[in-house]
This record gives C-alpha cells, structure tokens and sequence, in this order.
C-alpha cells in the first residue's frame, strides 16, 4: 500500500475509531469530517496503525513444534518374571524407557505408561477412615489383601510393606517375614515389591531374605539408603532383582547413592525415588526434583537416567484429606481426590510407579494414563461451547 | 530455555546516575535485581520521568518482555494480572503470576440466585499456612443468548462485585451490548474465534478490552488468530487452544504444552501470551439425573492437569471445597519460588508468656512442618516452647526414616538451646511421627518424653487438656 493509498483509506476508516479517537468530543461524524478535514488527517495519523492494518482477512501464521533435542534415553526397568523368564509371575511389567520429557506426546508418548503398585501392609496398621474403610476386612491377612487390590482394585503390582519386621513394632524376623512373602507370592501372580519398615538396624537383613526367597521373581527391593544400601545391593546383584534408591529431596545425595550402587547393579536394575511430599506439604520439591532428574537424564546425566517411583499414598499426610471437618466436604470425597491430585501432578512431572492406597485414586490415575497417552484427533466441532451450556445450578 | 535479559545487557540502558531512588545500592545492583525480575523496572522512576531516558526505556521495555506477555484486565485492587511467564519449568527460574481462577454465573438467574452466586465465589477462602486462599473472578456467561439480557446481568454483576469480570459469549452481539455497558470495568472479552474475528476484534479495539482467541485443536489457526488480532492493534490477548477432558486430556495437554514451550524456548512471539483453559467444559458430559459430584471430580482433574501444564487462567463450574481445595494448594505449591529456603533455623521458639512451668514441644526444621505447627500452637492459645531440630529441613516423618531426626540430635538440642534454663520440669512432647524415637530421646536427653499427636491439627486439643501432664 502506497502512502498515499493509506491515507485515502483512513479517511473512510475513522468513522470506525471517530468513538475512541475523540472521547468528549460531541460532533456528528459528518460534520467533523467537513470541518476538520486537516485535523482529521493529524489524528488520523496518530492512530495509524491501528485504523490502517484492520485486516481484511486473517493473516496466516505458521506454528512450528517446539521439538527440543535429547541426547540419551531413560532406562527401561522389567520387574516381575514369568515362567519363561524364570520366575512365576503371570506377567511382567517395564517402566522408563524415555526418549522425552514427560507427557510431551508431540515429541514423544511415554515409552512404557506408567504402573500402580498397592500398598499391603504385613500387619493392621492405622489409616485413615475413607481408606481403612475398604480394607477393613483383609488387614490381617496379607494374602487376602493383596488379592482384593489385584482382583477387585486393579492394581498392576503389589507393594508388600513387612513393617512387622520393626523393632518397636513386633520385631519379625527375616524368616518369618519371609514367609508372609510366599503366601503374598502365591495368593496373587502379578509382579512383587517388597518394603522393608525403615529401621535401620533390620531393614537390610529383612531385605537381604526377601531377594533371595524371590529369588526368579525379579522383585523390587524397597528400598537401599544413603545409610543401609551395601547388603541390599549385593542380594540383588547375587539374586538379580531389581532396587528402589531412595532419598530425601536431594538430587545430589540422590546422584550420589546411585553412583554406589552402580558398584554392584547394571542400570536396569535400578529405580529412583526422590520422596512424595503430600498436595499442600511440600509436594512442589518432589514435583521438582522429578522434573529435574528426567531432564538431567535425558540431556546425559548418567547418574539420573532411571525410572522414578513416588510413595504416593503420603498424600493422605494431608490434614485436609481426611480431618472430619463438615465445612470442607465429604472426607470419602476429599481423601481420594487429595492422593489423585497428588499423584496427577507427579505423572506429569514424570513419575513411573505409583504406590498407592485408595481403590478410587488407583482408579483415577489408571484413567488418566490412559486417556493421556496418546492424541486423538478431535473436530472443532466436539468441543462444546462452554459459555452457552445451561448446568445444574446449586449443586 | 529462552535467553533472558542479562545485568550487563540491562545496564547501559538504565539512566547510570546512580541516583538510587530505586532503592538499590546503585544502577548496576537494579541491573542485576532486574535480570532476576525481582524488582520492576517502573522502580526507576527518572526512567519514567525524565524525557531524556524515553528511548532507552522503550528498549529496556523490549528487552525485559517476558517471553509470555502479561494481561492485566479489571479494575482498582482486585485487578488480576496473568502470564508474565518468564520460564518453561518452575526450577528455571520461578513462575510468577499464579493461575487465576474464575467461576462462571450465567446471566439467566433469576435476581437472588445471580447475587448468591456472587457472594459464595466471593466468600469461598481457606486458611493454609497463615495465608487466605481465594478465588479471583467471575465469568459471566450468556446462557440467555439474548443481548440485553446479557448487558443488564453484566451491569447487575458490577453492582454486586469489584472483582475482575470475563464476559463470555461465541455471538459478537451479545459481547458487543456487555462491552459497552461495564467497559469501564475492563472486563476480558471472550472470545474472538476464526469466524468473529474481525467483529470481536473491533469490540475490544474500540474499547481497550482484553481479549481471548480461541481456536480449539489447531495450533496453526490459533496463532494466524494472534497474529491478526495483534495487527489490529490488540495487544492484550489471551489463548484458548480448547479443552477437553477425559480421552481428550492427551491433546488438550499437548496443545498447552506446545504453546508454552514454544513462548518460552523457542521465542516464538506470535503465540507468547497467557492461556486459558475450560474445566468448566467437562460439564458438557453432564446428564440430568446423574450425581453431580462425579463431573465434579473430572472438573478437578481436568483443572489440575492445567494448572500445571500452563494455565494461567482456568474457568470452573464448581464452588465446593472438596473440589477447590486441592486446586487451590496445588496452585499455591507450583508458584512457590523454588529458592525459597526448605528449612527454617532451628531454635527454642516462645509462644504466648511461656514461663518455667509451660509445655515443651518439638519438631523439626522443614519450614512447611514448622509453619504448620506454628499456626497450629497459636489456634491453641496455650503458652508453649518449641524446640525445632535441625534436620537439614526434612518432615518429621522423612527426618525419622532418613535418620535425620535422631535421640541424639534432639539431646543436643535440648542442651544448644538451653531449655533446660528455661524450664523447671523435664517433660518433652515428640511429634507422633517420631513415637519411633522417643525412648532412646528419653535415654540420651534424660528427659520424659511424651508422644504428642500423630498429626499437628491434635495439638490445640493436646495443649487444652493438659493431656503432657497425665502419667
Ligand atoms: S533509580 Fe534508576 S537511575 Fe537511579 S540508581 Fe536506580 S536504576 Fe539507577
């Protein structure tokens, strides 16, 4: 468009703007274009832009994926054996394996969706009301547990926690913890993990028997520490069975423990897992420190290339999630919403194996891997126009 | 990451007087503080003021653009600004301008409901680490599809509210009879889409409005939108690539993903603006008859998956608590600045007259575990010490179980701080998590320890009843 061609064009124009160019200013349009025709013209010039580029039609623009550029994959993890594979699981389960950050599905879909592991404790333990509710008949029975969380609750795997084995609690031996591991062995044939209680003292004797009465079965042993990792790792380097590095919300410390480990294990026998904080109680460092390590190992850091694992049942550390307080809502709402959107946010930060408790959580999260795992191509038309809707009111 | 502006790049742009009306030190110290946004450049007042400096501001203008562009709409206090983004990931830097949440009314409620309504988004608030969570706006939707219906429940809503406004209709007619009655509330116009362009642009053109684009599932549409809308001099605009829940979540998050990645990594300008999302959307699904709370609970999930991939605005149908709680954390977790220190200093602190005869309590020095008991002690309202450990800022559990927390680091303790001079009796109450501990704390402190509620919301009660002082 030539200077002359603009101007031309404004004059039509400004009858257009006449409203936002001359607020106060109470003059027919007409009149004003009669009058103040050399005015018209310096105003008009002011507003120049705008006036002049109303588009007569849209202007394209190109939208270019923002791919990035990763140099090294996430390791891939196997934990549970078949018969074929040696052990007696009636599958086996893979997690890692990433090329991408996490649910970045136009760079790349997760490798292998993540998985949920319920938590089955050896002994009755204290939970909260909307939890215990579901479990109150099989909390003596581990074996019973274990089958209501695979048959009825979908579990993918099961987390076998033996914290019996405290020595302020009942002070189990490995033997006898052991035993507890076959009945849970036999009751269920998905894969199995192991926790020991988190005493110091035991936890690596306690292990130590678990990988080898598993031994075949590929389990994870929950979990090695900065402070008890030597017996652990040399039972799963001796029984080939796979182990969670657990630290507290340090990457350092966390890089650090895998690279001993290293000593003894090939990398697919290791799963990392940097603490879950609960929604609300600091769930951002875990958030965080998972979006970090998949980055750093994606960009080359050999040291956190591994799958990460989330103690997801923390969420219900929350006061919020179960306190009997009418004003915030039913608690068999809030509960089971409070450990879903703890371990929503840690999917999409990255995490691979959720350790979970209540049946409705495990199912949500099992919904939303799926519904997430791919695009699907969806017509403008199917979204609904939200600002017309007429919805229940008041409810 | 996308390079931000750096001191020395800030520096020869700034009035280099030294004048320190900023407060700063001098030009090169706001230069720094600049480069980390952790002041504003209007701090600068002779920047502003004098004539001299107005190019140089136009360019530092430029060069501190966030590569999200800000959007600020409604008036006086209660003004919400979103976007401003300056980084992909939280760790990068820090998130800044928390995702406002907005909940719609529809302008087809008879008089009493609408100013229920009003007053329950108003009201709804929550107390969570001695702050007031709250919502921050109202959407107004044109559920009557009537224009003078829409215009008169947007003039009912400035007269009931001071809070931003989002005026939503697809029909130019209707946005254009809202815009003109309550512009001066600057309210964000939603939305202008690929076939109301040009109508809805003129809208907010003529009146200075913010404006949504929206195009849903096409990336490539959605910036030709910016891009045209940006060429008829709008430059307050927001974008609403879609949203849909459940099988739909993958794309919907892709998309969002997509836009903020490029924005911030890739500098793409055409798309560097805040983005909106639709939760509210999921009520699409809704069948009358049905329990309500089941679309609720996918509006929460649809929601938190946004506020975490991007969103910088999220409309929701949903008023409850059980709903809005956990978003409302979630969003209060994820703007937390990522340096802000885990760990508060460990020491005896004293609440209320604490004299030689009040109870003493422990706990440790991650801060969220330490504010929490703070604010759990004063709602108690009983004179107390706290001792808090140093546990290199870990939660009491996590502490136990890292080996943090120990006997022998609370025996320390007791004797670093000096408790033992500020108390007559030798009974120490342990955090119930830390039940685990407390006879070999009983041994190395030779102190009674008596084990206090699992959790921290027990104490008040604990405090009350005395309950330290039973045998
Ligand atoms: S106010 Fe501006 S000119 Fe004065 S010291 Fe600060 S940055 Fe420099």
């Amino acid at each position: 468009m030539t200077e002359q061609e603009k101007k031309t064009t404004l004059d039509e124009m400004f009858g257009e703007f006449a409203e936002l160019v001359l607020e106060n200013v109470t003059i027919e349009l007409d009149e004003l274009k009669i009058a103040l025709r050399p005015m018209i013209q310096q105003v008009a010039a002011q507003v120049a832009k705008p006036a002049l580029s109303l588009p007569k039609s849209l202007i394209p623009a190109k939208f270019e994926p923002p791919f990035g550029d990763y140099s090294t994959k996430i390791h891939e993890v196997t934990i549970g054996a078949t018969k074929g594979e040696g052990g007696t699981r009636s599958n086996s389960v893979t997690i890692g394996g990433h090329e991408a950050p996490a649910w970045d599905l136009f760079q790349s879909p997760p490798k292998h969706p993540p998985i949920i592991a319920a938590d089955v404790f050896d002994m009755k333990i204290s939970l909260a009301k909307a939890v215990k509710t579901h479990y109150k008949e099989v909390m003596e029975d581990p074996a019973e547990w274990a089958k209501l969380c695979v048959n009825k609750f979908g579990a993918d795997v099961i987390t076998l926690h033996l914290i019996s084995t405290d020595r302020q609690l009942k002070d189990t031996s490995p033997n006898e913890a052991a035993k507890t591991i076959e009945e849970v062995l036999q009751a269920v044939k998905v894969p199995l993990l192991i926790g020991s209680a988190g005493d110091p003292e035991k936890d690596g004797p306690v292990l130590v028997k678990a990988a080898e009465v598993c031994e075949g079965e590929r389990t994870l042993l929950c979990s090695a520490t900065v402070d008890v990792y030597e017996p652990i790792a040399e039972a799963a380097k001796k029984h080939d069975q796979v182990v969670l590095s657990w630290t507290s919300l340090d990457i350092n410390q966390q890089k650090e423990l895998n690279r001993r480990l290293i000593d003894w294990l090939r990398p697919e026998q290791i799963v990392i897992d940097p603490t879950t904080a609960a929604l609300g109680y600091g769930l951002e460092y875990a958030f965080t420190m998972m979006q970090r390590m998949r980055l750093a190992g994606l960009l080359g850091d050999s040291e956190l290339q591994y799958p990460i694992s989330s103690g997801t049942t923390n969420a219900w550390a929350a006061r919020e999630a179960w306190l009997k307080d009418e004003s915030l809502g039913p608690r068999e709402l809030r509960g089971p919403i409070w450990e879903s959107v703890t371990a929503l946010a840690l999917l999409l930060a990255g995490n691979d194996l959720f350790m979970m408790m209540h049946p409705a959580a495990i199912k949500t999260v099992h919904d939303l891997i799926d519904w997430m795992k791919e695009r699907k191509p969806v017509k403008a038309d199917d979204y609904p126009d939200w600002t017309a809707m007429a919805l229940p009111e008041g409810v | 990451m996308a390079k931000l502006a750096g001191p020395l790049e800030i520096y020869p742009l700034l009035p280099g007087t030294n004048c320190k009306v900023c407060g700063e030190a001098n030009c090169m110290a706001f230069a720094t503080k600049m480069a980390e946004y952790t002041v504003k450049l209007r701090d600068c007042t002779p920047l502003y003021e004098e004539e001299q400096y107005a190019k140089k501001r136009v360019k530092l203008e430029e060069l501190i653009r966030p590569p999200v562009r800000e959007v600020t709409f409604g008036t006086g206090e209660k003004a919400v600004s979103i976007g401003g983004k300056l980084v992909l990931y939280r760790h990068d830097l820090r998130y800044t301008n928390p995702t406002a949440f907005f909940i719609d009314i529809s302008d087809a409620l008879d008089a009493d409901a609408f100013a229920k309504r009003v007053r329950d988004i108003e009201e709804w608030t929550y107390v969570y680490i001695g702050q007031n969570l709250r919502l921050d706006g109202i959407a107004l939707r044109g559920v009557s599809k009537d224009p003078q219906t829409f215009a008169k429940a947007a003039k009912k809503l400035v007269e009931l509210t001071d809070w931003p406004i989002m005026l939503c209709s697809l029909d130019p007619k209707m946005l254009s009879a809202a815009a003109n009655a309550i512009a001066d509330k600057k309210p964000l116009l939603y939305a202008a889409t690929l076939d109301t362009w040009s109508e809805v642009g003129e809208i907010a053109a003529k009146h200075g409005l913010p404006l949504v684009a929206y195009v849903p599932g096409n990336l490539n549409d959605l910036a030709s939108l910016a891009n045209t809308l940006q060429a008829m001099g709008i430059h307050d605009i927001v974008l609403d690539p879609g949203t849909l829940s459940r099988s739909g979540l993958g794309t919907t998050i892709d998309c969002f993903t997509q836009l903020r990645r490029a924005a911030t990594v890739k500098d793409n300008d055409v798309i560097g603006y805040p983005l909106l999302s639709t939760p509210i959307s999921v009520w699409a699904d809704y069948r009358e008859g049905e329990a309500p709370e089941l679309t609720k609970w996918d509006e929460v999930l649809t929601a938190a998956s946004m506020i975490v991939r991007y969103s910088d605005i999220v409309v929701l149908h949903s008023l409850d608590m059980w709903t809005n709680l956990p978003l409302t954390f979630l969003r209060s977790n994820l703007y937390t600045d990522p340096v802000k220190p885990v760990a508060v200093e460990p020491g005896l602190v004293k609440f209320g007259d604490a004299t030689s005869d009040s109870p003493v309590m422990y706990t440790t020095n991650f801060a969220l575990t330490y504010f929490t008991v703070e604010s759990d002690i004063k709602q108690g309202n009983v004179d107390t010490w706290l001792l808090v450990v140093d546990t290199e800022g870990m939660s009491v559990q996590s502490a136990v179980a890292g080996r943090k927390l120990t006997a022998d680091k609370v025996a320390e303790a007791i004797q670093e701080y000096d408790v033992e001079e500020k108390v007559n009796h030798r009974i120490l109450i342990s955090p119930g998590m830390a039940a685990r501990i407390s006879g070999e704390t009983e041994e190395s402190s030779g102190w009674t320890v008596k084990v206090g509620p699992r959790d921290s919301s027990g104490i008040p009660k604990y405090l009350q009843e005395k309950k330290w002082q039973e045998e």
